[in-house]
């Protein structure tokens, strides 16, 4: 993010609170020494002084500067996407909150003949505001597309149907965020080519992820023929083995396990 | 763990990172399942992984809260495997991490074997995936494709910067991190391996690959384009 700088006039690292998206990493990756500010500051003039060079750890912050703020909404929605290690609360799930495919054994998400999309906003890196996600999401709710429930993106919507998410956290800006969406095969190239044109009307950059089921075989052919027709070089992907069942009391009482498909 | 989808590189390039996690379902098989999650993670060791995690408190290595200034000349950057293990606690994703095909496979087999009933997946090349799977006769359920980077990705860092920072897909190793981190190996200020350890500190989830950083940074070594 580049969020933290060295303030030309007072000559002291800090913290731009606009761009800073509260992931943390800062707080939880760093080691920390807890050595005396004024002692490191002057050693470091006097190094500076005589043109030497210091060669530290780089991942340590030897006055265990950081320290977490008290956050207030709609601020603390930035940490809700940003630090990985806090869960969603909408889905209980920490990083971005969402379990696509990788439960499709258990939940049967996405059926044959259905594609689930992940979009991802501000991945790798770059970051991302509500208000550009909204661009897409009142663009992908106009071609009657429905946004999966069980998403933090969309528990963030005042109105589904029409994809606007609340006023109040519009500026907020995260490291990243994934609206998901469940598609027909068939819509696949329609829906893309959609996310295509709202990329360019936003300031960031999209990785889109395509789940699909697989045959008893474990083929996959469908999915793969549209994105290779489309352009895409496929190189990776992530796998469901299909080892899940559902083993909760009260869930295997009450729920079959989802059909085969 | 979308973290592991959009790994920067070609298939060939992800030939030494192969990541099997288990991921219970909220409210499917949620229950009692911190067990189950120990003893993915256990079963894991003997196949040798490169680092394992769990998406709650990190990988197997993680920085230290309580470190004096002798650090910097002598310092532990060994993984510590018993305390990913030790530090289960709740239900969450759990990961390992492999650089070798054979090591994946084999400990798919043992986990297939030990029907824990949670939701396995394998993050890596399609074909590897699919080899995997077929060594331990298991046909694959679901699979997530990566399309990769699209929008304004001018403001992408370079493509050897890309491949080590997305190998945490949560964002935690900065761009800006990495590419210092490649330049002080080119200048020879550190070894790969110790600037691989320092990005690994970083990793929220243990789904970071040291081996395959290794390796990266290796080649950047060498690699002036």
């Amino acid at each position: 993010m580049g969020a933290i700088y060295i303030d030309p006039v007072i000559k002291r690292a800090t913290v731009d609170n606009d761009e800073c998206v509260e992931c943390y990493a800062c707080f939880n990756g760093m080691s920390q020494e807890h050595l005396n500010p004024t002692l490191v500051r002057m050693m470091r003039r006097l190094f500076q002084m005589m043109r030497l060079r210091f060669d530290p750890e780089p991942d340590v912050c030897p006055t265990a500067a950081f320290e977490p703020e008290e956050l207030a909404w709609p601020r603390v929605v930035r940490r809700a996407f940003s630090d990985p290690r806090v869960p969603h609360e909408s889905t209980g799930v920490e990083g971005r909150g969402t379990e696509e495919v990788k439960t499709n054994d258990v939940s049967g998400r996405v059926q044959r003949g259905e594609a689930g999309l992940t979009i991802e906003f501000g991945r790798p890196g770059v970051g991302v505001r509500f208000h550009e996600i909204q661009r897409m999401t009142r663009a992908l709710a106009q071609a009657g597309v429905a946004f999966e429930k069980k998403n933090p993106v969309t528990t963030l919507m005042s109105d589904v149907a029409g994809g606007e998410i609340r006023q109040d956290i519009l500026n907020e800006k995260v490291l990243s965020a994934i609206v998901e969406i469940k598609v027909p095969i068939a819509r696949i190239e329609e829906i893309i080519a959609l996310v295509h044109e709202i990329e360019r009307q936003i300031d960031t950059v999209v990785s889109i992820g395509v789940g699909a089921r697989c045959d008893e075989n474990g083929e996959e052919h469908d999915v793969f023929a549209v994105l290779e027709r489309m352009g895409y070089k496929l190189e990776r992907a992530k796998t469901n083995v299909g080892l899940g069942r559902v083993t909760n009391v009260t869930q295997a009482a009450t729920n079959a396990p989802p059909p085969a498909a | 763990m979308t973290n592991t989808l959009h790994r920067y590189g070609n298939a060939e390039s992800f030939r030494d990172d192969y990541i099997v996690f288990a991921i219970p379902g909220r409210g499917r098989n949620d229950q009692g399942c911190v067990p189950k999650l120990k003893r993915f993670l256990a079963m894991a060791v003997p196949f040798k992984p490169v680092n394992l995690g769990d998406s709650r408190h990190g990988g197997a290595l993680r920085p230290s809260q309580h470190m004096n200034p002798s650090a910097h000349w002598r310092r532990n950057l060994a993984p510590d495997f018993q305390a990913v293990i030790d530090g289960v606690d709740a239900a969450t994703t759990v990961a390992a991490v492999f650089d070798n095909r054979e090591a994946a496979e084999d400990f798919l087999k043992a986990v297939k074997e030990a029907d824990l009933g949670l939701s396995i997946n394998v993050s890596t090349s399609i074909e590897g995936a699919k080899q995997c799977c077929c060594e331990a006769t298991q046909p694959r359920h679901s699979v997530g494709y990566s399309l990769g980077f699209e929008g304004k990705t001018e403001k992408l860092p370079s493509t050897q910067v890309l491949t080590i920072a997305t190998m945490c897909g949560h964002g935690m190793i900065s761009a800006s991190f990495a590419k210092k981190m490649i330049d002080w190996v080119k200048e020879g200020r550190r070894t790969p391996e110790q600037a691989a350890m320092y990005m690994a500190h970083f990793c929220s989830c243990g789904a970071y690959n040291p081996s395959r950083a290794k390796r990266l940074l290796e080649e950047a070594r060498h690699n002036t384009k």
